[in-house]
């Protein structure tokens, strides 16, 4: 049965995000990705990680495609404008599905990075605590560096939002 | 004379505004049990207080007589145009024969009536009044339409006592004319 | 999994959603005569079924207190004419109010209606899905339910409805936050060094058998209120529907069922939020703050179970109430006040009260 539901997920997953890279509506777009992030979810769910599913809807779904929908649907933007590609926009798809290329085939090709199925972690998604204490103790560099990564995002947003003549 | 009425500024607990708001919460919860103000209509009908202007009806001396001479005075001053008339002589051998005219028909549109009292106010002879009744309904637009017979039955008789043209006759069987 | 399993699990959520849909239907009715009652008004008082109206004392009597309206309420939601307008984008148009309410009925299932001490002498919960991250699961499903609204203005394609959408999006990304933050000293204190971890609702509820959360943290308890009514879209925080300003806001093009759906929606929001709180902050099923059922000696087998869920619901429905009390008293909030209040007073007011029950829960533990 698991099987069924993981096929079923990873088909709409993987259906959505086509939708996301193809729909020429911006709504229709933001909305696929919303399935998409259900379906990972969903994923996870199947992979017992019940945690990671929860908090996949509650900050992507639930919060991040929100502010999305929200400047989509203030920037209002039209679907002519959408339509222009300019050759940057080519080059830089092109360089994003080289880079994708090569980090797939990095990971399936370097043995070191990929963990041995006996070494693998007990499925721990249902015990909070160890999951809080592994997130803060093995992998507290990893978690401080992504959240350091949105900060920078956020002075960046600031800095920029900033009109130039203000003090 | 204006009376400016100073704005505050908010206190401290004002301006928590949870207090405030218990405090409105408080007089909502009293209302919650107070009686209500209302009238279930239907059943409990507002009192009519004096002059009210309802449905305009035509109405009758207590001896009968239709007090309507028809003479259109109503017609002309309606300002939506509600009212039809059509006069017609009173036949010979009625018993109000000397009053020579009566309407033949009396029709007010309801739909139109304004409810304005110029009809009642000009009327010379006291024939038409704005009486109480204030809920009409009809299912179709010529239901809405008050003939002479609804009129009168609305209307009723009105218990003057001056007898106007029933003198007028007498006088005149005197020859005294007027 | 057997499939009698399954089957089991069906018929208990057809249960649990048809209970919560006629305790919608029935919070409408108390929303109508709550409303009259303040305004000194008489209420729905015609409505009556053929047969029970006739019973002499008691059918007038239900019949004035418009027990029997939610049906021709619901019916007329049934019958009415299903106006979709040219000009809308189908799609979307036909899924918000679908969107709106699947989600306010999907939280149900992590919601604990009461326990029942087995036989084994056990303390389980009611509940359809006991899954140990339950109140993120809730957090994380309810706010789904903002794309209803959200894509029921989108899709409107018309002005009035698009401002509401908006609003509410924005709305409901503020006052999330704050609301999140305000619950975490609870986790902390449920989840003291030495327990298991959780985020199960039941296992929150069956930690307040001595102090609710509500009398000890109580500004917890008072910013996650505020931000219940904003994210339950309700007066004072009716941004999205703003009668007075858009008309009525993101369903302002809708009509019959579908309007019907949003409005159910809002109640079973209600529903789901006065179950939160009530279970965060009001004790669950505990009777009395320091008395459990089990203490009155009545919390064993199914009389303890019926016991425990009839006050769990005694008291969601006095939130309702509270609910629809505050709906009837307050006036709207301006936008600019709603964004204000949410970044500026409830967002840093709750992080301040996380640091500060940081520190007392790390007094308490350590000291006592
Ligand atoms: S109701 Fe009065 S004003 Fe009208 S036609 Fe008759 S007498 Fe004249
Ligand atoms: S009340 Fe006014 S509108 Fe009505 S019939 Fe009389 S004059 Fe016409």
């Amino acid at each position: 049965m698991t099987d069924i539901f993981f096929y079923i997920f990873s088909i709409t997953a993987l259906a959505c995000a086509f939708g996301v890279v193809f729909s020429r509506n911006t709504v229709n777009g933001a909305m696929c990705l919303i399935g998409t992030f259900l379906s990972m979810a969903a994923l996870f769910v199947l992979l017992e990680a019940y945690f990671l599913a929860v908090v996949q809807v509650l900050v992507y779904a639930g919060a991040v495609m929100v502010l999305f929908l929200f400047i989509i649907m203030l920037l209002d933007v039209k679907e002519a404008a959408a339509r222009k590609t300019s050759i940057y926009t080519w080059a830089a798809s092109l360089i994003g599905f080289g880079i994708m290329i090569v980090g797939v085939v990095a990971i399936n090709s370097a043995e070191s990075i990929k963990t041995k199925a006996a070494n693998l972690p007990v499925a721990e998604g249902v015990n909070l605590k160890a999951f809080g204490y592994e997130l803060f103790t093995t992998y507290l560099l990893p978690m401080q560096v992504t959240g350091f990564l949105l900060l920078i995002a956020m002075v960046g947003v600031i800095a920029l939002s900033k009109k130039a003549n203000t003090p | 004379m204006s009376i400016i009425i100073k704005r505050k500024p908010l206190n401290f607990l004002e301006k928590m505004y949870l207090p405030e708001i218990a405090r409105g919460l408080a007089t909502t919860f009293r209302r919650l049990w107070g009686k209500p103000v209302t009238l279930e209509y239907p059943e409990q009908r507002p009192t009519i207080p004096e002059g009210y202007r309802g449905v305009p009806t035509l109405v009758k001396d207590p001896e009968g007589r239709e007090k309507c001479v028809s003479c259109q005075l109503c017609e002309f001053v309606c300002p939506p145009k509600a009212i039809r008339i059509k006069p017609g002589a009173i036949a010979e051998d009625s018993e109000f024969a000397h009053v020579e005219k009566g309407p033949q028909e009396f029709d007010i549109d309801m739909l139109r009536c304004i409810y304005c009292g110029m009809c009642q106010e000009v009327c010379p002879e006291e024939a038409i009044w704005l009486q109480n009744d204030y809920s009409l309904s009809g299912y179709s637009r010529a239901e809405m339409v008050n003939g002479k017979e609804k009129l009168y039955e609305l209307g009723g008789t009105l218990p003057d006592q001056h007898f106007k043209w029933k003198k007028k006759q007498e006088a005149a069987a005197k020859g005294s004319g007027h | 999994m057997d499939i009698n399993f399954i089957f089991l699990k069906f018929v208990y959520a057809a249960i649990v959603v048809s209970v919560i849909m006629g305790l919608c239907s029935y919070a409408v009715l108390a929303e109508r005569k709550i409303s009259s009652w303040i305004q000194g008004r008489v209420g729905p008082n015609r409505t009556s079924l053929p047969l029970v109206g006739l019973i002499p004392v008691l059918g007038p009597f239900l019949t004035r207190l418009g027990v029997f309206q939610p049906v021709p309420d619901g019916l007329k939601f049934l019958f009415k004419e299903d106006v979709v307008p040219g000009h809308v984008n189908k799609f979307y148009f036909i899924m918000a109010p679908v969107i709106s309410l699947v989600p306010a009925l999907t939280t149900v299932v992590v919601v604990p209606f009461g326990r029942i001490v087995t036989e084994a002498g056990e303390v389980v919960p009611l509940v359809l899905a006991n899954v140990n991250v339950g109140l993120l699961f809730l957090f994380a499903i309810s706010s789904l339910s903002v794309y209803g609204i959200v894509l029921a203005g989108w899709s409107s394609n018309s002005k009035y409805p698009f401002l509401g959408g908006i609003r509410a999006s924005a709305q409901m990304i503020s006052y999330e936050l704050a609301m999140g933050v305000s619950v975490l000293p609870i986790l902390m204190w449920v989840n003291h060094p030495g327990s298991k971890g959780t985020l199960n609702l039941f296992d929150i509820a069956q930690a307040q058998n001595g102090f609710w959360f509500a009398m000890w943290m109580p500004l917890s308890a008072i910013i996650f209120l505020i931000c219940l009514f904003a994210e339950t879209n309700r007066l004072p925080f009716d941004m999205a529907e703003s009668e007075t300003e858009l008309v009525s806001g993101f369903h302002t093009e809708y009509s019959s069922f579908k309007f019907g759906l949003f409005f159910v929606g809002e109640y079973a929001h209600m529903v789901i939020g006065s179950c939160v709180f009530t279970l965060l902050f009001l004790g669950g099923w505990n009777p009395l703050p320091f008395v459990t059922i089990d203490m009155l000696g009545w919390g064993a087998g199914y009389i303890g179970a019926a016991l425990s869920v009839a006050i769990f619901l005694g008291k969601m429905c006095g939130m309702m109430f509270f609910f629809m009390w505050i709906r009837w008293t307050l006036p709207r909030f301006r936008y600019d006040q709603v964004m204000k209040l949410g970044w500026k007073v409830l967002l840093p007011l709750s992080i301040a009260n996380l640091i500060a029950y940081v520190f007392i829960i790390y007094y308490l533990e350590t000291s006592l």
